[in-house]
């Protein structure tokens, strides 16, 4: 069985190391080519620091905001009936199902000054479109459906009688939440703001279309990143951003994984 | 506390699942719903609990009419066919959940905790998990959370229904003297017509939503108003065109008078034996006879009988 099966090994081993492996692995070598010396000082010039702290500050707006609103749209639609669930819950999909891309032009679209919201707001002395306001709104339109696809399917698993019985027991909508319903989904919400997190961490698409690329002021790290490499011809700067973006997503994927295998090993679950 | 069911229903789509049930439950009893599957029982605990409100009719509950009252301040203590333990909290918490909700000091719930523990003997298991529980031991925890509260009433859904025969037989003795101990008003729901047979003593007997016949078992038992009451409650059989309990019948010599037929078969379960007679207008029908019986009368297969109604004097 075990040698049978090791074509097939090889065969899907050589595919990651073509698809992500090599590219990885180049990367790491180019930005370390020099030493740690060169490869510190490209993060941490200010171009780079004040693009990686505009990220993190849109992370530390979109990741909460998506947070709540994925957590209760999923208790829409797991634990009530309404007319036009079905649709409501297909539109959580579709940033995921077009290109960013085509989100940001509908962004600018409904922004822009001729837009429909966008000339009120302008007049009232709001700027969406070319100012942080617009990258966090991109940012967080790409990254809507990730916390509610992760909590959907535990919630309906669970099922509602733990919430019954907590009400039988004279607990409220707050405490049951909080109590009950909560600590049952908390993995998958975890789950959830690790992907929204990588995921608005690294949008690039509807980001670029809606920021305008002023250096300083709507410039994430991505972008930053692809300016190095596209516009300075800066390719050490390009790799240093690079390897960091990817070991801060690494890191945050394998802590999720170090805290579920504590979880599982805690408590295991109910058959 | 008593619990008045008046004209009770409850529709699901075009389904009926409680169509029009009216019963009294008197205070401190132990009542059993009973039903075959899809009779509606299930629907009518939780009519009775407030987590599904009726389309129509009205629930009583100690006097006060509790139909639009919210499950959470019912003071019903309700346990779940899955017991529906919070799998992140331990035995403890658990049990301890309903104070917490009502804001008792730590300390009290502390010591309330300790003596339901003790009471469903589960001392040792306080800072165990659900998932460490055996299915009895779970079952054990969700009484005792139900019961934290001092419920003015205790709903059990099918309480015995996912534990194997030896735990369920158990369980079932242990619920009884519990019930015994705390005198609180006890409604479960079951599909087992034994077990609701051995520790109930009142009966609810539902089908297709409608309530039956009620009253205590044994009543019941003997004399069902329904052919479909007296098949779901015990051994039946057919014998003159009437449903009869095959320990009813007896078997005598074919010259005796009686219904004459051809024993068909015998099969011997020990303690009893069921004999099957063909009878000679051409239906069929089975006698329950006890091993000396059956050893005395030296039946066999294809012998001719009669078969007769047992005395009034001969049932005892």
């Amino acid at each position: 069985m075990t040698t049978r099966r090791w074509p097939l090994r090889g065969v899907v081993l050589l595919y990651l190391a073509i698809l992500i492996g090599l590219p990885v692995v180049f990367m790491v070598y180019k930005a370390l080519q020099h030493g740690f010396g060169p490869f510190w000082s490209q993060l941490t010039q200010p171009g780079s620091m004040g693009a990686l702290r505009l990220s993190v500050e849109i992370v530390a707006i979109a990741v909460p905001v998506n947070t709540i609103v994925g957590v209760g749209a999923a208790l829409l639609i797991a634990r009530h009936h309404f007319i036009g669930k079905r649709a409501f819950d297909t539109a959580f999909d579709i940033p995921v199902a077009v290109s960013p891309v085509i989100l940001g032009v509908a962004l600018i679209l409904a922004y822009s000054r001729i837009g429909w919201f966008g000339g009120p707001l302008l007049r009232a002395g709001i700027m969406v479109l070319f100012s942080p306001l617009g990258l966090v709104l991109a940012t967080m339109a790409v990254s809507l459906p990730y916390v509610l696809r992760s909590i959907v399917p535990v919630l309906i698993e669970v099922g509602t009688e733990q919430e019954e019985a907590a009400r039988t027991l004279g607990a409220g909508r707050f405490r049951t939440f909080f109590n009950v319903t909560l600590p049952s989904i908390r993995w998958a919400v975890a789950y959830g703001v690790t992907l929204t997190t990588a995921r608005t961490l690294g949008e690039f698409g509807a980001v670029l279309v809606v920021s305008g690329n002023i250096s300083g002021r709507t410039q994430t790290f991505p972008i930053f990143i692809y300016d190095d490499w596209d516009q300075r011809f800066d390719t050490l700067g390009a790799y240093a951003g690079a390897l960091l973006l990817a070991l801060i997503s690494m890191a945050v994927l394998f802590a999720l994984a170090m805290l579920r295998k504590r979880e599982r090993r805690l408590r295991v679950d109910l058959a | 506390m008593s619990i008045s069911l008046k004209r009770l229903s409850k529709r699901y789509g075009s389904t009926h699942a409680v169509d029009d049930v009216s019963a009294e439950i008197t205070h401190g009893s132990l009542t059993a719903i009973l039903g075959p599957s899809g009779s509606g029982k299930s629907t009518l605990l939780k009519l009775i609990s407030g987590l599904e409100a009726p389309d129509e009719g009205r629930v009583i509950i100690d006097g006060e009419d509790v139909t639009d009252v919210d499950p959470r301040h019912r003071d019903i203590g309700f346990c779940f066919q899955s017991y529906a333990p919070f799998r992140h909290m331990n035995v403890a918490k658990n049990v301890g959940f309903g104070l917490k909700v009502r804001k008792r000091s730590a300390s009290e719930i502390d010591t309330r905790v300790k003596e339901l523990l003790a009471l469903v003997k589960l001392e040792d298991k306080a800072a165990r998990y659900p998932s460490q529980l055996s299915g009895g031991e779970r079952q054990r925890m969700a009484l005792a959370r139900a019961l934290a509260i001092e419920p003015r009433v205790l709903l059990l859904d099918e309480p015995f229904g996912a534990l194997d025969a030896v735990v369920r037989q158990e369980l079932r003795q242990w619920v009884k003297v519990l019930h015994e101990q705390i005198q609180v008003t006890t409604v479960l729901v079951t599909h087992d017509q034994q077990e609701a047979m051995e520790v109930a003593d009142q009966l609810i007997v539902m089908r297709a939503g409608k309530v039956v016949q009620s009253g205590n078992p044994l009543a019941l038992y003997e004399s069902p108003s329904t052919d479909f009451v007296h098949e779901f409650l015990g051994p039946s059989t057919i014998f003159g065109g009437v449903v009869t309990r095959p320990h009813d019948l007896e078997l005598v010599s074919v010259y005796e008078g009686a219904i004459k037929g051809r024993i068909t078969s015998i099969v011997s379960l020990g303690f009893e034996a069921q004999v099957t007679v063909e009878l000679s207008d051409g239906t069929t029908t089975w006698v329950q006879l006890s091993r000396n019986e059956l050893s005395k009368m030296g039946l066999r297969v294809a012998l001719l009988v009669g078969v007769r109604r047992r005395s009034e004097s001969a049932d005892f």
